[in-house]
C-alpha cells in the first residue's frame, strides 16, 4: 500500500483515497443500542463531507482552531477530518478535565468552535463561555437533555450534517470547492495541537504537522504489518497522542477499522466482542486484567484450578521460547503447550478479547516482569514501546522476537537516538513536533536547532542496541567516584520482588549506593508461616535473620543485574537495611499516591543513613509515628545493617578472563 | 445502513415544550378515604396532578404516602371518594388495568426479578404491549419475531438513556442498590407511561447516586414528557425537582402548593419537627 499512497500527505487526502480503495470495507464501528453499527470508508467520507460543509457554512476558515471534547465516539473522530479538510486545526481536550482546567487550554489555543460529546460537556463550556470571547459555536453529538437549551450558538452535529447535505444538493459546485480546499493543504501544515497534561506548570500545546503524524503512522504500520484487515478498539482519551496515532493516524494510513465502545464501562466486554488485532494499554490495565483472572480462578472448581496451574507452569517454561520461535523446546513440551492452548490459553485469551491480537503494546511506565511474562507465555505478542507527544509517539519499540521486560526496544524506523553526557536520551525523527504553541522559549529548551529533542528521561543503549530507560533525568545523581546513580531504577528492580514493598535508594554525592527496604507483610508472613518462623510483630519479622537472608538474596540478584549493564554497574548496592516500620502516607513518608518522599525520608531516617555509611552493623533508632486516629507515638528498634556482595562489572570480567 | 439515531420522544401526547406543565389535568383525587379495618390510612384527601408536571408527595413516616400511591395505581380500593384519570372516573381498578391505561410505578423496596438480567427485567415491562399470541411467541417466528425486535429496540433506547449498557447481561440481584433502582426505573419506562409513580426513588443512595437519579428523573420528565408523581424524603431533592408538592400527615392533607410555599408552611414544619401537645 505504501506506493499507492505516496502523494497523500494529509489525512483528508487519505480519507478520499480510502473511500475509493476500501470503499466497502469497515472504517469505523460503534456499539449503539446494543448493536455494532458499521460505517464503511465510503460512508465515513459521506459523513465527514456533510459535517465539513456544515462547518464551512458556520464560518470555519483555514487556520481556525476547533476544540474536541468527549470520549471515543465516531462523530468526534470525524470532527478531526472534517476540520482538517478546511485547513482548520482540531484540538482534542481531556474530557474529564473540570471546567476551570479547560479554560486555560481553550483560551491559549484561541478556539472558535467546540465539538463536544454530550450535555455534560456542553454545560462545562457554557459555565466558562464568558471567559472565552473567541468561542462562537458549540456542536454536540448526543442530544439527551439538551432539547430545551435555546442558546443560538448550540447545535447538534447531525443538524449541522443535514445542513451540509442540503447545501451540497443545492449547489453541486460545493463538492469541487471542498475538494480543492483539501488539495490546498500540504504535509508541512499544522495538523493537530495536543496539550500535554502539565504535571509541572501550565499545559503546553504541542504542534504536530501532517508530515509528523502521517510518516510516523506509516512507519508504525510497516513495523508491525498492519493493513486494512486489522481492527482496534478505541478507548483511550482523545487528547492523548497515543489515541490520535492508533485510532486516527494509523487507521487512515493503513485502512484498518476503529471500533468505539458502547460506553467507557463496557470496554472490556466490547473488546471481547471485537477481538482487536492490535491493542495498546498502559501496564495497569494488564495488571488489572491479570488480577481479575486470578481472583476468578480462585472461585473456580478444583479441576479447573489444577488445569490452570499446570498449564500455566508449562507456558511459563516454554511459552516465550515458542512465541519467539527459539529452538530448544522438546517435542513433549510442544505437545503439552498445544494441549494447553486448547484447554486453557485459548479460552483465557477469548475471555480477555485477545484471541486475534497480533500485537499488543504497553508503555508509559515500567511493567512488572512477571506480568509481562505471563501474557507472553500464553502466546500474546505483548511488546513495549517508548514514546512522547513531541515525537508523535514512536521513539523506540521492540521488534518481534527481541523482547525483554526491562528494555523499551530499538529505535523506531527513521528515528535516531543519542545519549547526552548527563545520561539524558535525545532523539531526532520525522515525527518531531513543530514546536510548542505560542511558547518559543519552551520549544528552544526542548528542541535544538538541528532537530534533537530532549526526552527528560535518562537511559542508555544496551549491547544489543535496545534502549533502557532508567529514571527521570533530573532524579539521576552521581556517586563520588563519578558513576551514575539512578535511584528509581534500582528501587523498581527491588520492588519487582513480591516480598519487597518499598525501597529507598541512597547514593547521590556518596561513596556507594545503599538501600532501605520495607518488607511486604502479606507474602513475607505467608512465607514465615510455611517455614515455621515465629514472630510477634511486623518489627520482629522485619528484623528476623532469615528475612535478612532472603533480602540479601534479592539484593544480590539486583546487583548481578546491575553489573551486567555497563552504565549502571557502578551503582550496585553495597549495604542495606530492613526498616522496622512500614513507610506510610500518614507519617508523610509517602505521598497519597504511594510515591516515596525522598527528601523527607532522608531527614527522618538521618541516623540510619549515617549508619549505612559509617560501617556500623546495627543502630538504635526511635521514630515518631502517627496512628490512624491522629495520636502520636514512638517506636524504637535496633535495626541491623548488612553488607551485600558486589560484583565486578561484566565488561571488566570479560577483560580479566 | 446505520441506525445511529437519538432516542426520540416516546410519548408525544404531552404538549409540554419547555419544562412547564400545560395546566391540563391528568389525574384528580377527590375526597378519598382509605381504611384498613379501624385504621384510617387516608382521610378525605383531594388533589390533582397536571399533565407534564413533577408532583411530589411528602410527609413524615406513616403519613399515608405509599398508600396514596397504591390507591392511584389501583392496588388499594378506597372506601370513599373518586379518582379521575384522563377525565375518566373510576372507583375500582386492578393494578394491571392501571398499568394498561398508562400508569407505571417503582417501589420503595426494589421489586425486580433478581435472577433475571437487566435486559430481561426491562423487557418484562413491555409484556403489556405485546400483542402476538402465546404460541406465536413460543415459536418466535415471523410477526412475533418482528414484534420482539421492535420491543427490544425500545428497551435498548431505555438502556442507552439510563446509561446501563455495562450491566445489560448481568443478573440484577448481583447489582449494587443504586443500579437496581435505575433498572427498576427502566422497567417502569418500558411501559411508556403517561403517569409515572416513583416511591422513594432515592432512598438509601449516596449523594452521587442521588444526583444521577435526579438527572434521570428530570430527563424523563422533559424528554419523554412523562408526568411524574414521586414520594421523597430528601427535601433538597424535592425542592429541586418538584413543580408542586402535596404534604400528608396522619392520613390528612396539611399543605399543597409550590415547594417554597410548602417549605415555609408552619403546619408542615410542625409535622416534621413535632410540636408539644
Amino acid at each position: 500500500m505504501a506506493k499507492a499512497t505516496d502523494g497523500l500527505d494529509t489525512f483528508p487526502k487519505l480519507l478520499l483515497h480510502n473511500a475509493k480503495a476500501f470503499a466497502d470495507r469497515p472504517a469505523m464501528r460503534h456499539k449503539d443500542f446494543g448493536i455494532w453499527q458499521t460505517w464503511t470508508w465510503a460512508e465515513m467520507l459521506d459523513e465527514v463531507r456533510a459535517f465539513s460543509i456544515g462547518l464551512q457554512d458556520a464560518g470555519l476558515k483555514r487556520g481556525d482552531k476547533v476544540a474536541v471534547v468527549g470520549s471515543n465516539r465516531p462523530a468526534l473522530y470525524w470532527t478531526f477530518c472534517a476540520v482538517q479538510a478546511l485547513g482548520g486545526v482540531p484540538i482534542p481536550v481531556y474530557a474529564d478535565a473540570v471546567a476551570d482546567e479547560m479554560v486555560y487550554v481553550l483560551q491559549h489555543a484561541e478556539v472558535r468552535f467546540a465539538v463536544v460529546q454530550d450535555q455534560e460537556q456542553v454545560d462545562k463550556l457554557l459555565s466558562i463561555k464568558d471567559q472565552l470571547p473567541k468561542l462562537e459555536y458549540i456542536f454536540y453529538d448526543w442530544q439527551r437533555g439538551l432539547a430545551d437549551y435555546d442558546e443560538p450558538f448550540l447545535k447538534s452535529i447531525s443538524a449541522l450534517q443535514s445542513e451540509g447535505r442540503a447545501a451540497l444538493q443545492a449547489n453541486a459546485a460545493r463538492e469541487q470547492e471542498w475538494l480543492s480546499e483539501i488539495a490546498a493543504s500540504k504535509g508541512s501544515d499544522l495538523c493537530v495541537m495536543l496539550y500535554t497534561s502539565g504535571t509541572t506548570g501550565k499545559p503546553k500545546g504541542v504542534m504536530l504537522s501532517y508530515d509528523n503524524l502521517v510518516i510516523s503512522s506509516r512507519n508504525a504500520n510497516a513495523f508491525d504489518g498492519f493493513d486494512e484487515n486489522d481492527e482496534i478498539i478505541a478507548y483511550l482519551p482523545l487528547a492523548w497522542v497515543g489515541d490520535h496515532i492508533f485510532s486516527y493516524g494509523q487507521s487512515l494510513t493503513s485502512g484498518y477499522c476503529v471500533c468505539c465502545p458502547e460506553s467507557p464501562e463496557t470496554v472490556t466486554e466490547n473488546r471481547r466482542e471485537i477481538a482487536p488485532t492490535y491493542f495498546f494499554a498502559p501496564p495497569r490495565v494488564f495488571e488489572g486484567l491479570l488480577t481479575d483472572i486470578t481472583v476468578r480462578m480462585e472461585d473456580a472448581s478444583k479441576i479447573k484450578q489444577k488445569l490452570f496451574e499446570y498449564f500455566l507452569g508449562v507456558a511459563n517454561r516454554v511459552g516465550e521460547k515458542i512465541l519467539n520461535k527459539e529452538g530448544g523446546v522438546s517435542l513433549k513440551d510442544r505437545a503439552l503447550y498445544a494441549l494447553g492452548e486448547f484447554l486453557v490459553y485459548g479460552p483465557l485469551k477469548n475471555r480477555l478479547g485477545m484471541t486475534r491480537m497480533k500485537v499488543g503494546y504497553t508503555a508509559g511506565e515500567a511493567i512488572g516482569p512477571e506480568i509481562f511474562r505471563f501474557y507472553r507465555s500464553i502466546g500474546l505478542n505483548l511488546k513495549q514501546l517508548y514514546g512522547q507527544t513531541e515525537a508523535s509517539v514512536y521513539v523506540t519499540a521492540q521488534p518481534d522476537g527481541e523482547i525483554s521486560a526491562d528494555t523499551v526496544g530499538t529505535p523506531s524506523p527513521d528515528v535516531e537516538i543519542e545519549i547526552a553526557d548527563n545520561g539524558e536520551v535525545l532523539y531526532r525523527s520525522p515525527g518531531v513536533f513543530m514546536g510548542y504553541y505560542k511558547n518559543d522559549e519552551a520549544t528552544a529548551e526542548t528542541k535544538s536547532a538541528d532537530g534533537w529533542v530532549k526526552t527528560g528521561d535518562a537511559g542508555f543503549l544496551d549491547t544489543n542496541g535496545h534502549l533502557r530507560i532508567i529514571d527521570r533525568a533530573k532524579d539521576v545523581g552521581r556517586l563520588n567516584n563519578g558513576s551514575m546513580f539512578p535511584p528509581k531504577y534500582i528501587e523498581n528492580k527491588l520492588k519487582f520482588f513480591p516480598n519487597i514493598k518499598e525501597a529507598v535508594a541512597i547514593g547521590d554525592g556518596r561513596d556507594y549506593t545503599t538501600v532501605m527496604l520495607n518488607i511486604d507483610l502479606h507474602p513475607v508472613a505467608n512465607w514465615a508461616e510455611r517455614n515455621n518462623i515465629a514472630y510477634g510483630s511486623y518489627q520482629e519479622l522485619a528484623n528476623h535473620p532469615l528475612v535478612y537472608k532472603m533480602m540479601a538474596e534479592h539484593v544480590d540478584h539486583v546487583n548481578r543485574d546491575l553489573a551486567s549493564e555497563e552504565r549502571v554497574a557502578g551503582a550496585q548496592i553495597h549495604r542495606f537495611l530492613v526498616l522496622h516500620k512500614e513507610l506510610d502516607a500518614d507519617d508523610g513518608e509517602l505521598t497519597r499516591t504511594q510515591k516515596v518522599r525522598r527528601s523527607f525520608i532522608n531527614e527522618r531516617y538521618g541516623p540510619l543513613i549515617e549508619a549505612l555509611y559509617d560501617g556500623s552493623t546495627e543502630k538504635y533508632v526511635e521514630t515518631e509515628v502517627v496512628f490512624e486516629d491522629g495520636r502520636k507515638g514512638k517506636i524504637s528498634a535496633t535495626v541491623k545493617i548488612q553488607d551485600a556482595d558486589v560484583n565486578a562489572p561484566e565488561t571488566m570480567k570479560e577483560a580479566a578472563e | 445502513m446505520n441506525v445511529h439515531t437519538q432516542p426520540e420522544k416516546m410519548n408525544l401526547s404531552s404538549g409540554r415544550e419547555d419544562g412547564i406543565a400545560t395546566g391540563e389535568e391528568l389525574l384528580r383525587v377527590d375526597n378519598v378515604t382509605l381504611r384498613f379495618g379501624g385504621v384510617t390510612a387516608i382521610e378525605d384527601i383531594s388533589f390533582n396532578i397536571l399533565k407534564g408536571e413533577v408532583r411530589a408527595i411528602i410527609g413524615p413516616n406513616g403519613a399515608g404516602k405509599t398508600s396514596m400511591l397504591n390507591v392511584i395505581n389501583g392496588f388499594y380500593h378506597p372506601q370513599e371518594g373518586t379518582i379521575t384519570f384522563r377525565g375518566e372516573e373510576r372507583r375500582k381498578m386492578k393494578p394491571y388495568e392501571a398499568a394498561a391505561s398508562g400508569i407505571a410505578r417503582t417501589f420503595q423496596n426494589v421489586a425486580l426479578f433478581t435472577g433475571m438480567s437487566t435486559l430481561d427485567n426491562i423487557m418484562s415491562g413491555r409484556s403489556l404491549k405485546m400483542n402476538k399470541s402465546f404460541f406465536a411467541q413460543m415459536f418466535y417466528y415471523g410477526p412475533a419475531r418482528d414484534e420482539e425486535i421492535a420491543h427490544r429496540r425500545r428497551v435498548e433506547e431505555i438502556i442507552d438513556f439510563l446509561e446501563i449498557q455495562h450491566i445489560r447481561r448481568q443478573p440484577v440481584g448481583k447489582l449494587p442498590y443504586g443500579l437496581q433502582k435505575r433498572v427498576e426505573l427502566g422497567r417502569a419506562l418500558a411501559l411508556e407511561p403517561d403517569l409515572l409513580l416513583l416511591d422513594e426513588p432515592m432512598a438509601g443512595m449516596n449523594l452521587e447516586e442521588k444526583e444521577d437519579m435526579s438527572r434521570f428523573i428530570i430527563d424523563v420528565n422533559q424528554q419523554f414528557g412523562t408526568t411524574i408523581a414521586l414520594i421523597e424524603h430528601d427535601m433538597g431533592v424535592v425542592m429541586d425537582l418538584a413543580d408542586r408538592v402535596v404534604v400528608l400527615d396522619y392520613g390528612k392533607k396539611i399543605a399543597d402548593g409550590e415547594p417554597a410555599d410548602v417549605q415555609a408552611n408552619q403546619d408542615v414544619i410542625d409535622a416534621y419537627l413535632g410540636v408539644p401537645h
